[in-house]
């Protein structure tokens, strides 16, 4: 013991370092913050580390080129021993933190900690979020596979929408005119030296301004903030009824991290590493690129919007949000702090939550996507095929051949991307399918070049039995009335 | 009087000394900026697309369309499998071709030929295109992009070389109009 002593004490005195430490360790805060919200700041910049030497540890077998990157994770994956679960590690890290760092924003949102005197900290806190999500797409740039190429691809096309510089954006960020070779390289560079390097920089910065402006108070409903007063009201509290963080606070931190850690540790384990889904081989097409966890809301919302919109949205969307982000303090800098008494700040939590959460489901779902093996891998039930006639079921073949299955299902199999046809035949009339097949419309391309006469006949046919039992077909009221008359004058019978 | 002087005079040379590096900084910078935005100087002497081979004329069938792949023109040793690129060859009529980039020109995804619905599907976010590449239905805002191709000695060729994107101002031209079947 005493040599360790001895040691620490001749470091420390080159060093000079120890009554710094020991000074920002115990420095007083709030006795209220030592809680269970204020854990995840701290959360995020553990899994941050654990992202570090997990990185560090794939480097040691990854190779960053195009024509072996897949190669290189596949032998992480199977042939390096415990390759898998260092992948699986860093895979769901980064999950993990994408997830804390957004928990934790929400909380310095909904406790009014961006305030004054702590715009700064929530700036570049929203760089950090910026920069962690650029990590998480990098990274899933780094796995490189079908989605990963095909990513790509989706990025370049968004990026080409920007006017007048689109196309050189877009060649600056391949790093050439396709996605090949130098594309990974220069994403390998991001991902491991540009982005951690302004992670590392806004992390320092911020966890400075934290130490020197010290931990926002527990807010209390009514007692607001001033910049006149605030900084010596602050320091009145901390010196009436605060406790050193070390112990009085970090003892939490110190726990939640190890929660997580393990929580991390158990999930890659159970779940295993991501992917790598198929090669990059841009000649296989039977694929259906998906991004990653967090950017599925992303992708569900690209297929809502209308064409028209998707360009302005795309380009000034985030533009607008970082905006609204970074002036935040500014504007709401003074005033209430608890977010009991600010319903709106809950508000847009809830409402950013949901739609977030609605998105990504979608997203999981992609019921906008054709399913494209529907007409030859999932049959048409047979309850839809009982007791129908020749031409009837010649119709039902001719849905399945002209991949009408792949848009439309039938007893809630086949794609969602159209209605589903159960019972169409109440909805429109014979003329109205024979106008929609042939025609198309709303979101149905016409399939009038692609269907013979006979084609159509036999398909309206089947469509025409799809009805509940006991209901009957939507009919054109003024078409029976003329039907009835020429019965009348015995010209010809109605069906 | 001395001490002011003394300190004026290291000013001085501070300055001269933050000037001097500020001068190799540009000198340093220009060959780094012009490293770095070498894509884009590649780009403006519009060496990327040239005339490549798809082969002979008799694997793409009068009035089908068929999955096509060639070697991208610029190729690096680092390439691997991502140079391999597929297109889609339509020969309307055993004379005149239409040869489409699989990539869907909403968001790049690889779309998929159904010759029974005479469809181009994409699985990203259903965009769809009829056989002559027009757009169908979903988000796309236009057509498929459009090769332009040539025929010598019976093999086909297409200008290619770059990833088609729906910003990119050199497919403008290629532009398919939307064409809806009357009845």
């Amino acid at each position: 013991m005493r040599l360790i002593a001895s040691i620490a004490k001749w470091l420390d005195a080159r060093l000079q370092l120890g009554s710094s430490i020991r000074e920002t360790a115990q420095h007083a805060v709030p006795r209220e913050t030592a809680s269970w919200s204020y854990v995840f700041g701290s959360a995020a910049f553990v899994v941050f580390l654990l992202q570090i030497v997990t990185g560090i540890l794939l480097a040691l077998i990854y190779v960053p080129s195009a024509g072996e990157a897949w190669s290189s994770l596949q032998a992480l994956n199977h042939n390096v021993p415990l390759g898998w679960y260092i992948r699986a590690l860093h895979g769901w890290g980064s999950n993990f933190m994408v997830a804390i760092v957004l928990i934790h924003m929400v909380q310095v949102f909904l406790f009014g900690a961006y305030k004054y005197p702590r715009e700064l900290t929530w700036i570049v806190g929203v760089f950090l979020l910026l920069v962690t999500l650029g990590m998480a797409f990098t990274g899933q740039v780094l796995r490189f596979d079908q989605d990963a190429y095909w990513g790509l691809g989706i990025g370049a096309s968004i990026a080409s929408r920007v006017p007048i510089l689109g196309p050189s954006i877009v060649h600056l960020m391949l790093g050439g005119p396709i996605i090949a070779g130098a594309t990974l390289s220069r994403f390998f560079a991001l991902h491991v030296f540009v982005v951690p390097g302004l992670l590392i920089a806004f992390v320092v910065v911020h966890l400075l301004m934290v130490v020197k402006l010290g931990i926002n108070e527990w807010p209390m409903p009514g007692r607001l903030v001033r910049k006149a007063t605030y900084v010596k009201d602050y320091h009145e509290l901390t010196k009436k009824d605060g406790l050193p963080f070390v112990p009085g606070a970090i003892w939490k931190d110190l726990f939640f991290a190890a929660f997580v850690l393990f929580a991390i540790g158990a999930c890659a384990y159970y779940f295993g590493p991501f992917g790598p889904s198929g090669p990059p081989d841009p000649t296989i097409i039977q694929t259906a690129p998906r991004p990653d966890f967090f950017f599925l809301w992303l992708y569900a919302v690209l297929s809502f919007l209308p064409p028209s919109m998707e360009t302005p949205v795309l380009l000034i969307g985030p533009v607008l949000v970082i905006l609204a982000l970074l002036l935040l303090p500014f504007i709401f800098g003074e005033g209430e702090k608890s977010w009991r008494r600010r319903p709106i700040a809950v508000l847009t939590i809830l409402l950013v939550a949901v739609s977030l959460t609605a998105f990504t489901q979608l997203g999981e779902h992609t019921p906008w996507s054709p399913e494209m093996d529907a007409w030859s891998g999932i049959p048409i039930p047979k309850n839809f095929l009982d007791d129908r006639t020749a031409l009837e079921r010649q119709g039902a073949l001719i849905f399945q051949i002209k991949q009408c299955h792949n848009c439309h299902s039938l007893g809630d199999e086949g794609g969602k991307r159209g209605p589903a046809l159960d019972s169409v035949a109440v909805r429109l009339t014979q003329d109205q399918l024979i106008r929609q097949v042939i025609q198309g419309g709303g979101n149905m391309p016409a399939y009038g070049k692609n269907l013979s006469p006979a084609e159509t006949t036999a398909l309206v046919a089947f469509l025409e039995t799809l009805h509940p039992r006991g209901q009957r077909p939507a009919q054109d009221a003024s078409r029976s009335v003329v039907l009835e008359e020429n019965t009348a004058q015995g010209a010809s019978k109605p069906r | 009087m001395t001490v002011p002087a003394e300190l004026t005079r290291r000013e001085l040379f501070m300055k001269i000394g933050i000037v001097l590096n500020g001068i190799v900084g540009v000198i340093l910078a220009a060959p780094i900026l012009r490293y770095l935005l070498s894509p884009i100087a590649r780009d403006s002497s519009k060496s990327d697309d040239s005339w490549v081979g798809l082969g002979g004329i008799e694997q793409f069938p009068s009035g089908e369309t068929r999955l096509a792949t060639y070697r991208n023109p610029v190729v690096t040793t680092s390439d691997g499998q991502t140079a391999d690129i597929a297109c889609w060859v339509r020969n309307i009529d055993g004379k005149s071709f239409q040869v489409f980039a699989v990539n869907c020109a909403h968001l790049g995804c690889p779309v998929r030929w159904f010759p029974h619905s005479g469809l181009f599907m994409c699985p990203c976010h259903g965009g769809a295109y009829y056989q002559d590449g027009s757009r169908a239905s979903g988000p796309p805002e236009r057509g498929l992009f459009q090769y332009d191709y040539k025929i010598e000695g019976g093999q086909l060729f297409i200008k290619a070389g770059q990833l088609p994107t729906p910003g990119e101002p050199s497919q403008a031209s290629n532009l398919v109009r939307e064409i809806r079947p009357c009845v």
